[in-house]
């Protein structure tokens, strides 16, 4: 395992506006190891998503760069793959075509038509969709959207799987049987995958690391936690563990204490 | 009543009430507006005129049977007596008769608004793609799309005669300049429309197509022009019933032998039955103007994604 796989060393951007250039992020320094799950979690507006859009290579860090495998990133592409917050399926495409979408553009020349299939088919099985492979996203649920959308980004095997905070938009339930398919996947798969997230817990029970962000303008890394607990990880059982609690109260004291909110929401 | 009932009542009865009251309306009026051709034409004249139309068209066809016939039978009789005759086959030249020259109008708005929509459509895309195009291209969109069709109609014509110079002409000129006049004024509504609803994509579908690195090509299929698709229908809708009212003026002044036409021909002729006929085109050119809407809508609902959309 390489444990500089991926390095997002020193960038900052600065973004234009009427009054003169805002600084969003400065001097961001993260290191991942292949095959470990980092979740970011910091208050909105602190630059969590301009981070990873910059991982992912929509936009363009000002100063600094991102090493991906001893290569600089400098566009988007599959390699990176995207859970968007908000599903982003293409509405006229069942969620087979969404998946095979993808699939087509990164094994073109590389897999058959019919190996393709099979893949589609074991990556929405993978997020258990294989029941309503061929319903379009506005007839089925949000929870089974953001699964698809899990599916599309896995069918691609991406080197870094970016996830932005994908489940901030489900209920409560719908979040934890979508956290615990995440868990059993990342058992499987062994991906390399940085989350946003605005979730305590969320962050405490899926994490290797969480890296905590302080406020922006300028925003950049305050402290950075390793949760030791070990997999596999059980919700219930890990409610009462005064481990967990240890760990879910350093993130709640820093965001809280150390990172209150400026306009103190 | 029953639920059933009731919403029949809605959609058939209210309507026809409406349309009766109309009838009514239009009849009292009539009889008193006195013309130098007579009496307005009522409800009555008109319908006897459309009938009479009919009844024209029957026997002009009939006429024209008649004619092969007898070609025929002439052609057959040379040949028995001269068998080294070679036998000619005129073409039957009638009058136009009215259901012929909706057939005219129709073939000339249709084909004048698939042309424009085969310009306007990949303009459209290109414009609403490149924001450098738009802004190139957006101020002559503007000045020439409220331009006339009768300032154009000039133009046409003058161009059509000089440039389509054929002694075989394989359209006639007065077609040719209804049909170019209709694409010149029904471009514009399609173009505009198509580059809105490209421009106005999610960025989010966008930055999924960049993470996938999406060919140029694919891009386009897969996601500009579904999520442009329902905008682009309004446009051609707009466009199309432009073009058909674009189009009566055009033949009029083009002599093209459809209903504009028909309507210039009746104008001149001042028969007593003239305003009569006249008022009969006026409702089938009515009547044609919504079949093409309605066709255009079914059109969007075959091949919209979306059909749960209500579309009006």
């Amino acid at each position: 395992m390489n444990p500089k796989y991926l390095q997002i060393s020193q960038i900052s951007i600065e973004f234009p506006t009427p009054k003169g250039p805002f600084k969003a992020l400065d001097g961001v320094d993260l290191t991942i190891a292949q095959g470990e799950f980092v979740s970011l979690i910091g208050h909105s507006g602190c630059g969590k998503s301009t981070v990873l859009n910059i991982v992912a290579g929509l936009y363009q860090a000002t100063a600094g760069g991102v090493i991906l495998e001893g290569r600089e990133v400098k566009e988007p592409g599959p390699e990176r793959a995207v859970v968007f917050q908000n599903h982003s399926l293409l509405p006229w495409l069942t969620a087979y075509e969404n998946v095979e979408l993808a699939v087509k553009e990164v094994f073109r020349g590389q897999k058959s038509r019919g190996e393709m299939r099979d893949w589609i088919e074991h990556n929405l099985t993978l997020v258990h969709m294989d029941h309503a492979m061929h319903k379009r996203p506005d007839e089925i649920s949000g929870g089974m959207k953001q699964r698809v959308g899990i599916a599309r980004a896995l069918a691609m095997q991406p080197k870094v799987m970016l996830m932005d905070e994908p489940f901030g938009a489900l209920d409560a339930l719908t979040r934890a049987h979508l956290q615990d398919s995440l868990m059993a996947i990342q058992a499987e798969l062994n991906n390399t995958v940085i989350m946003i997230t605005h979730d305590v817990d969320e962050a405490v029970l899926l994490s290797d690391r969480i890296v905590m962000m302080t406020n922006g303008p300028a925003a950049t890394v305050g402290e950075i936690l390793p949760i030791q607990l070990p997999r596999p990880r059980e919700r219930l059982a890990l409610a009462d563990d005064p481990e967990y609690n240890h760990y879910r109260h350093a993130v709640l004291k820093f965001l809280y204490e150390k990172q209150r909110h400026p306009t103190g929401h | 009543m029953s639920p059933f009932w009731q919403r029949w009542a809605r959609q058939l009865g209210l309507p026809l009430m409406g349309l009766a009251v109309f009838v009514m309306i239009w009849g009292l009026v009539a009889d008193h507006i006195h013309t130098a051709l007579g009496t307005f034409p009522g409800p009555v004249a008109v319908a006897e005129q459309s009938d009479q139309l009919y009844h024209e068209y029957e026997r002009e066809q009939q006429r024209k049977a008649q004619f092969y016939v007898m070609q025929e039978q002439r052609n057959a009789q040379m040949l028995k007596e001269n068998p080294s005759y070679q036998a000619v086959v005129y073409p039957y030249t009638g009058q136009p008769t009215f259901v012929s020259q909706v057939g005219t109008s129709l073939v000339t708005v249709l084909s004048g608004f698939i042309l424009a929509s085969l310009i306007a459509i990949p303009l459209g895309i290109a414009i609403g793609l490149s924001s450098n195009l738009h802004a190139a291209v957006n101020p002559i969109i503007q000045i020439l799309r409220p331009v006339s069709p009768l300032a154009w109609l000039p133009l046409v014509t003058i161009v059509v005669s000089a440039v389509y110079v054929s002694s075989d002409p394989l359209f006639s000129k007065s077609y040719l300049v209804s049909m170019i006049t209709v694409l010149l004024c029904c471009l514009w509504p399609t173009i505009i429309n198509t580059a809105v609803g490209v421009a106005a994509i999610s960025q989010d579908l966008l930055n999924v197509s960049k993470v996938l690195r999406l060919s140029w090509w694919t891009h386009v299929r897969k996601i500009v022009i579904p999520s442009a698709l329902p905008l682009m229908f309004t446009g051609l809708r707009l466009s199309l019933s432009i073009a058909w009212m674009v189009l009566i003026a055009a033949e009029m002044l083009a002599q093209n032998p459809g209903l504009g036409k028909f309507v210039w021909d009746e104008f001149q002729n001042g028969s007593s039955d003239s305003l009569s006929r006249i008022m009969v085109a006026v409702i089938v050119i009515g009547l044609i103007g919504f079949l093409l809407d309605r066709s255009m809508l079914m059109l969007q609902r075959w091949i919209s994604w979306d059909k749960k959309t209500a579309l009006r």
